[in-house]
């Protein structure tokens, strides 16, 4: 049971209908955008602070208040909803949420999409909007029979009197309740009442994605839009010094040529011939401070950062001054790359900046920096920005950011007409925000118990949060950066784990399970080499390692019960382990690995994930498998190298993927535990890198300390 | 410029020669189905059907299909039905789905070409189509569920889709 005093809000939609949702404050702007994407019968009086549209014929729309990237929020939302509002599955139209606070992630603060949390964000507030609906349309039918609200009930779709029997539908009850004050309390399911939570359940987008229907960003076509392809400075900072566009304005199908402060847009009819006059620009850059960096000045810059001491960020016992208290010491430098995110659908944004306000379609998981991001650039306040958020073709942090909007803003405003910015696979590659190198430095001494007494780990990398929220760095340490590696679960009397913010320039942003995807691999690939040391199994020397009551545990056991640990395995082949909490849950694998043509081949891999309750159980095993993909893409084949200031990668054939041939037969287990919900997108990926290497390193007998792995490098 | 046949209907392309079919297709007719990914055919998720075979339409000239006949998803069928659409709902295989289309397209040629394929067949025939979600074990379960209600369906046995 939950108070929700003077937040739930109803009122009349046309038709006779019933609106609920919380009511934060309206912004005009939200209203004007809700209504444009609404049923179209007098929008005007739509509030816009809501997930539930009821109309008495029957329409009923839920508002998608989470980006949809392939990680489920179009389907595992209304699956909140519907729950506790007793929805048949699936009578609903759904739209995706214009840009407005009221649909802040309540675990974020902020209209965001990402950190994994959207149902555990989303959990509690969206059973309440459903539920409080659901009250409504209850007391709607007590009314009208004349009896108390105790003697109902409902059933998907219907409001039932169960000792008459007699049923109301909803869409007959809706004009009724509309007129109802708002309830103060509202009571949700028990959690062995849900008849859609917990349940299997296909996506909703499937449809539309298998036909060419679903709109993506770079799907939008607004009437007189022009295409443009921009020539940005190939090195990080660089500025425009001159440009000479006298052959492109003359190419065919070139409408303009627009001078930007970091490069040089040309706008066409279509983007190929945007893109194609773009190369006959002859373009001076000045490079600026970046111009001479390398791979080796950046290892260079994070030596320094570890030599200079950093700053302390998880100390226990006596921290690194316990070192070599014992015959064992294990010392050992893990490194891993930048790298890009490459989402399938490259890096757009379309933007009409028109009298008195700027309209913008963009796969975007970050509504209200767009709008803050165009209103900056066009000069206009927040709430004369319209943002319509498509479906994304991929996000993994990198549609956090906001450049390719404030690109199409910038040009809109310049050219005076509707225009489109697509970016080529290689300015995505070369132009990301990107996962943070990270150096580390660590050394571990074992007691006589083979377990590790002191553990020092030293870190140095760029720093996300110091660009994106600088707030969220407290003595110079950065979360992002630490974490998996300052909270490791694990229970040793002196710990030591420091960070050194080191940042040679090169832009870093969130990336699919941020500083988890390169500290898992540290720590859990360092733990195997202190129990190789040992002598110990990785799974029981991790055991000996973590509480009793550690949910590390529940999913390390399941892990290994799922592949046989300890069993025979195929000749040629050898198993890692590996486990992770990430983002409120927690992840374990086993890979199965073997070496064909010098390269790994990762034949299998056994997943065991607690988050809690599972929603939407097919979205949790989707998901787990997306996130080895991609976490196996990093650790397989990704890297960002740097010379002369420019990014060495341009496009899939020398920054690969994962490919079909590729992806290993995944086992996916829940465990369930009854926990509150844990995010689902991330934690899948960062024991995928560890249990892979840890693999190799049972068959070549050498540690992985670097990826991409490399086994010629291995040392 | 070239005059072809696309989703059944003849038209006339009065564009470049030398611009790539999926910008004719995208920008000049109209239907976004079909996706931009890589631009030098590395990924897959242009691809469409030239003549009934899988083409990565990115790094496809215009005037190289005058002449010939051109599907793409949006034409594969006229009610997203065809056996490997519907295969790909029941396996709820997209995720962001961005992808999708191409890969529907290239498992729609594969199965055309051989009806029964084994997990290497499918390999060889997928390997060409990125999916950065991860979809590939959904993909190859679809591709089996589409090849099972083909042949299945042959033998005039039922198979729930």
């Amino acid at each position: 049971m939950t108070t929700r005093r003077q937040f739930l809000k109803v009122s009349a939609a046309v038709g006779g209908g019933l609106l609920i949702g919380f009511r934060f404050g309206a912004p005009e702007t939200a209203r004007a955008a809700a209504g444009g994407a609404a049923s179209g019968d007098g929008a005007d009086v739509f509030e816009p602070n809501a997930w539930i549209e009821m109309h008495a014929n029957g329409r009923n729309v839920l508002t998608i208040s989470g980006s949809e990237m392939g990680q489920g929020a179009m389907t595992v939302i209304p699956m909140m909803i519907a729950e506790e509002l007793d929805l048949p599955w699936a009578d609903f139209d759904t739209r995706f949420a214009p840009a407005d606070p009221v649909y802040a992630n309540p675990a974020l603060g902020g209209q965001v999409t990402g950190g994994s949390a959207t149902v555990r964000g989303f959990y509690t507030q969206l059973r309440e909007v459903g539920a409080s609906a659901r009250e409504l349309l209850v007391r709607a039918a007590a009314n009208r029979w004349g009896v108390p609200v105790s003697e109902l009930r409902t059933e998907p779709g219907v409001v039932v009197h169960t000792a008459s029997g007699r049923q109301a539908e909803y869409r007959d009850l809706v004009a009724d309740a509309a007129g109802l004050e708002p309830p103060e309390e509202v009571f949700t399911k028990s959690p062995d009442q849900f008849r859609l939570i917990g349940k299997p359940t296909k996506r909703l987008d499937s449809p539309q994605k298998t036909t060419g229907q679903a709109d993506f960003g770079i799907d939008a076509r607004p009437e007189n839009v022009l295409k443009a392809s921009i020539a940005r400075c190939p090195v990080f900072g660089g500025t425009l010094k001159s440009v000479d566009a006298a052959k492109a304005r003359q190419a065919a199908n070139v409408v303009d040529v627009i001078e930007m402060e970091r490069g040089v847009a040309v706008l066409a009819r279509d983007w190929w011939s945007a893109d194609q006059a773009r190369g006959l620009l002859s373009i001076e850059w000045d490079e600026g401070d970046l111009a001479d960096l390398d791979d080796a000045a950046i290892e260079a810059q994070f030596r320094d950062g570890v030599a200079s001491g950093g700053k302390p960020a998880r100390r226990e016992g006596r921290g690194a001054e316990a070192l070599g208290e014992g015959e064992n010491t294990v010392r050992a430098t893990y490194r891993l790359p930048y790298l890009a995110h490459t989402t399938m659908e490259p890096m757009n944004a379309t933007a009409s900046v028109h009298d008195g306000g700027v309209t913008v379609w963009v796969p975007t998981q970050a509504q209200g920096s767009v709008q803050q991001a165009a209103a900056e650039v066009a000069g206009v306040s927040k709430d004369k920005v319209v943002v319509h958020t498509t479906f994304l073709g991929g996000g993994f942090g990198r549609r956090f950011e906001t450049d390719f909007v404030r690109e199409a803003v910038e040009l809109s405003k310049q050219v005076g007409r509707p225009v489109q910015v697509i970016w080529s696979r290689p300015d995505d590659v070369q132009h990301d925000f990107y996962r943070p190198a990270a150096y580390n430095e660590l050394a571990a001494t074992l007691g006589d118990d083979g377990l590790p007494r002191a553990w020092v780990h030293r870190i140095a990398g760029p720093s996300i949060w110091s660009r994106v929220a600088p707030g969220m760095v407290k003595d110079g340490i950065d979360p992002a950066a630490v974490e998996g590696a300052a909270d490791h679960p694990y229970q040793i009397e002196h710990i030591d784990v420091s960070y050194a913010r080191v940042d040679p320039g090169i832009p870093v942003g969130f990336w699919r399970s941020v500083g988890h995807s390169q500290n898992a691999f540290v720590v859990e690939s360092f733990l195997d080499e202190l129990a190789r040391k040992a002598g110990a199994d990785p799974v029981e020397y991790r055991r000996r390692l973590l509480k009793a009551d550690a949910r590390e545990r529940g999913v390390l056991d399941r892990a290994a019960e799922m592949a046989d640990w300890g069993g025979e395995v195929p000749e040629g082949r050898a198993r890692g382990v590996a486990v992770a909490k990430s983002f409120g849950s927690y992840c374990a694998q086993v890979a199965e690995v073997s070496i064909e043509n010098g390269m790994p081949r990762v034949h299998r891999v056994w997943a065991a994930i607690d988050c809690g309750i599972a929603v939407n159980p097919a979205g949790v095993e989707r998901q787990v498998h997306s996130a080895i993909a991609y976490g196996l893409t990093a650790a397989l084949f990704g890297r960002i190298s740097i010379k002369n200031g420019r990014v060495q990668q341009q496009n899939f054939n020398d920054y690969q993927a994962l490919r079909m041939d590729q992806m290993p037969t995944v086992d996916v287990s829940i465990v369930d535990t009854g926990n509150a919900p844990g995010g689902v997108g991330e934690p899948g990926l960062p024991p995928i890198a560890p249990a892979v290497a840890n693999a190799l390193a049972g068959l070549t007998g050498k540690p992985v300390r670097e990826l991409p792995i490399e086994l010629d490098d291995t040392a | 410029m070239a005059t072809l046949t696309l989703n059944g209907r003849p038209m006339t392309l009065e564009v470049a020669d030398d611009m790539p079919l999926l910008w004719a297709i995208r920008d000049y007719v109209g239907l976004t189905g079909t996706k931009f990914g890589c631009g030098a055919g590395l990924c897959g998720a242009c691809t469409v059907h030239v003549d009934g075979k899988a083409a990565r339409s990115c790094v496809t000239p215009v005037a190289s299909v005058d002449g010939k006949d051109v599907t793409t998803i949006e034409g594969l069928s006229s009610a997203g039905d065809h056996p490997v659409q519907l295969a790909w709902v029941a396996e709820d295989a997209p995720q962001c789905g961005y992808c999708q289309s191409g890969q529907i397209m290239q498992a729609a040629a594969l199965l055309a070409d051989t009806p029964d394929p084994s997990d290497a067949d499918i390999d060889r025939a997928m390997q060409g189509n990125i999916c950065r979600c991860g979809t590939y074990n959904q993909i190859r379960a679809a591709i089996k569920h589409a090849a099972a209600v083909n042949t299945v369906g042959r033998d005039g046995e039922e198979v729930s889709a």
